[in-house]
């Protein structure tokens, strides 16, 4: 097993590097630099030697090849340096915000799990009823739904109803607050945009879950189980949905890097100052120190969820060995 | 008895069920997908005839109409500039279908073939080309998009370039699985024993053959890119103004107006999802169809 898990990330560095070359090539290739932006921003004329300067500070005057190596020899030492449009320190700029996104990341996550299994699983036992129909009809739409539009959504219904029920609109507050501060402002700045991504995550979990579920049910062991007199409570829980999990872990692992694309929209809409929205400012303003280090973080934390997700596999199936 | 071909043609033709007859099959067997093929050809039409079906000039504005609510003569309301938002959504849709097609046919295409490709040729070449695949697959789909556009600029065309990307890599890995069998099947061998070309088994010989996995690629990518064109546009990196189109309608001050003239945000949201959900339902059947195995019971 450790060796396994040594093999895969050794493996991860060429994925890793080819998402480098990848990025680094595809800022190159935008027109125009972050010294261009900052002077013609600041307004009026400004001279080739301040642009020239300017480049020589940031060091995108110099050979590509060799800012290729800095880039990855920063990688190496975990060292991504600082922002071209801030001039802050990098980690110091991401830290602030990655609290943020991760937060909502992992509360929409558990909103997903905690919607997804048991409606997954009523779904399928319940299968061709009335409530078999209403749960896969609110998830096929949740997999159509956009998740900036249900976040506009929720906001309507927020001020709507506030309105309404309180007399006066209220909004979520748009400052983070740490859940250890203060917890009830975090969760109700979090909550909201955690429901937007988190819908559309939910119902393609409690998709795969009904027809694992379904699947696992016709077993033979499901029938044993009946035969033997169980009551069928237990025999959904321990038999059945302890064995339907397996698809549903690998269908939740997958999703989670939908939820960082989706993070970026989301964001948006609810005018959060989180990673999403610092990867849309660094990308427009041309800032390739921090557009390089955000998409290598999202990258290693895809292929790190995948690690975890196939080491649950072994975990949960002692059946699959890896070597 | 000698039968020519001509007869067994005429045999074979009076043995195929008439359209009518199959479309009532369809509907029997997969009411749902029915009802989704319904409303495909409904947006299909809508797009085509944009010119003909919407009541109003869609880019137009009339700033003695603004933020109408919805009433007998604009049915969906109007929007900040007096834009009858029925019209927009029409003629939205021809948008939404033009991306959505480009991106679904060129992506799972150039899916198809790099993916049969890469399994016909194996080994290291294999190896190699599955490694860069991870690579853009490890890119979160918005990432990607945001960059090309960044690169290109904004724009219908761009736009497409910009979803196609990401989703080749994701036929490929698909069609590879499927071709995988298929290399090992005779007739392959047989037409590598009759000195085909690379080109021509590849094209010819096993492509065709991974057509199930192509489809249902071809279709969920239908539902997506609609999707991601809407997002894009949206973050305002799509198609800009004043070209009608969902995404768009719902970035010029959906959020702002929303409190005094909510129609405004809930019904392009309302188009975009029965676009994605019709595709994706249209899928989902077609799946059924084509593969039996994976019938969602």
């Amino acid at each position: 097993m450790y060796r396994y898990i040594l093999k895969r990330l050794l493996l991860m560095i060429p994925t890793l590097f080819g998402a480098a070359v990848l990025v680094f090539t595809l800022l190159r290739l935008i027109p125009g630099d972050t010294c261009e932006l900052r002077l013609a921003g600041s307004g009026g004329y400004f001279d080739q030697s301040a642009l020239d300067i300017c480049r020589h500070e940031m060091g995108i005057d110099q050979p590509k090849l060799v800012q290729f190596w800095h880039f990855i020899w920063g990688i190496v030492r975990f060292d991504f340096g600082k922002s071209m449009w801030t001039g802050q320190p990098i980690v110091s700029e991401m830290a602030m915000r990655f609290q943020l996104s991760m937060e909502i990341a992992i509360v929409a996550t558990i909103v997903a799990i905690v919607v997804a299994v048991p409606l997954g699983t009523i779904s399928a036992v319940k299968q061709n009823t009335w409530i078999d129909y209403m749960v896969r009809a609110i998830s096929i739409a949740g997999i159509a739904m956009p998740s900036f539009w249900l976040g506009i959504l929720i906001i309507l219904g927020l001020l709507i109803g506030t309105q309404y029920f309180l007399g006066t609109p209220w909004m979520p507050p748009i400052t983070y607050t740490p859940i250890w501060v203060d917890p009830m402002k975090n969760l109700a700045l979090i909550v909201w945009p955690a429901i937007a991504t988190g819908y559309r995550y939910s119902a393609v979990a409690t998709r795969m879950t009904r027809s694992a579920m379904l699947e696992v049910l016709r077993e033979d062991y499901v029938r044993t189980a009946r035969a033997k007199g169980l009551f069928e409570k237990l025999i959904i829980r321990r038999h059945a949905l302890k064995n339907a999990m397996l698809p549903v872990i690998t269908v939740i692992g997958i999703e989670f890097a939908f939820l960082i694309g989706g993070l970026v929209v989301t964001e948006q809409v609810f005018n959060l100052n989180g990673l999403g929205k610092l990867f849309v400012e660094s990308v427009t303003n041309n800032d390739y120190s921090m557009t390089q280090a955000l998409v290598m973080l999202v990258v290693m934390i895809f292929l790190f969820v995948n690690l975890l997700v196939d080491i649950l596999y072994a975990w949960l199936d002692p059946r699959i060995r890896y070597r | 008895m000698a039968v020519t071909s001509a007869e067994i043609d005429s045999q074979l033709a009076a043995a195929r069920p008439p359209l009518a007859k199959a479309a009532l099959t369809l509907i029997r067997q997969q009411p749902l997908g029915a009802v989704s093929g319904l409303l495909v050809i409904v947006m299909i039409l809508m797009a085509v005839f944009a010119q003909q079906i919407a009541p109003y000039d869609p880019i137009a504005n009339h700033y003695e109409f603004m933020q109408l609510a919805p009433s007998a003569k604009f049915w969906l309301g109007t929007d900040q500039f007096g834009r009858d938002i029925l019209s927009r959504i029409i003629w939205g849709a021809r948008t939404a279908l033009f991306i959505g097609f480009s991106c679904a046919f060129i992506g799972s295409f150039a899916g198809l073939v790099l993916g049969v490709t890469s399994a016909y040729f194996g080994g290291w070449f294999d190896l190699l080309f599955q490694r860069i695949m991870d690579v853009f697959l490890a890119f979160p789909l918005i990432i990607m998009g945001l960059a090309v556009v960044a690169i290109y600029g904004t724009g219908a065309q761009n736009v497409i370039i910009a979803i196609t990307i990401p989703l080749i890599p994701r036929c490929a890995r698909v069609v590879r699985s499927s071709a995988l069998a298929i290399r090992e099947i005779p007739y392959v061998d047989a037409a590598r024993a009759l000195g085909f070309g690379h080109m021509r088994i590849i094209l010819r010989h096993m492509a065709p053959n991974c057509m199930a996995p192509f489809l249902i690629m071809l279709t969920t990518f239908l539902g997506q890119a609609i999707l991601l064109e809407a997002s894009l546009s949206y973050l305002g990196l799509g198609v800009q103004e004043p070209t009608p189109a969902w995404g768009l309608m719902l970035q010029g001050g959906a959020e702002e107006y929303a409190e005094s003239a909510p129609w405004i945000a809930i019904f392009p949201g309302l188009a975009i999802t029965l676009a994605v959900f019709a595709f994706n339902l249209f899928g989902d059947s077609l799946r059924d169809t084509l593969d039996p195995k994976l019938r969602s019971r």
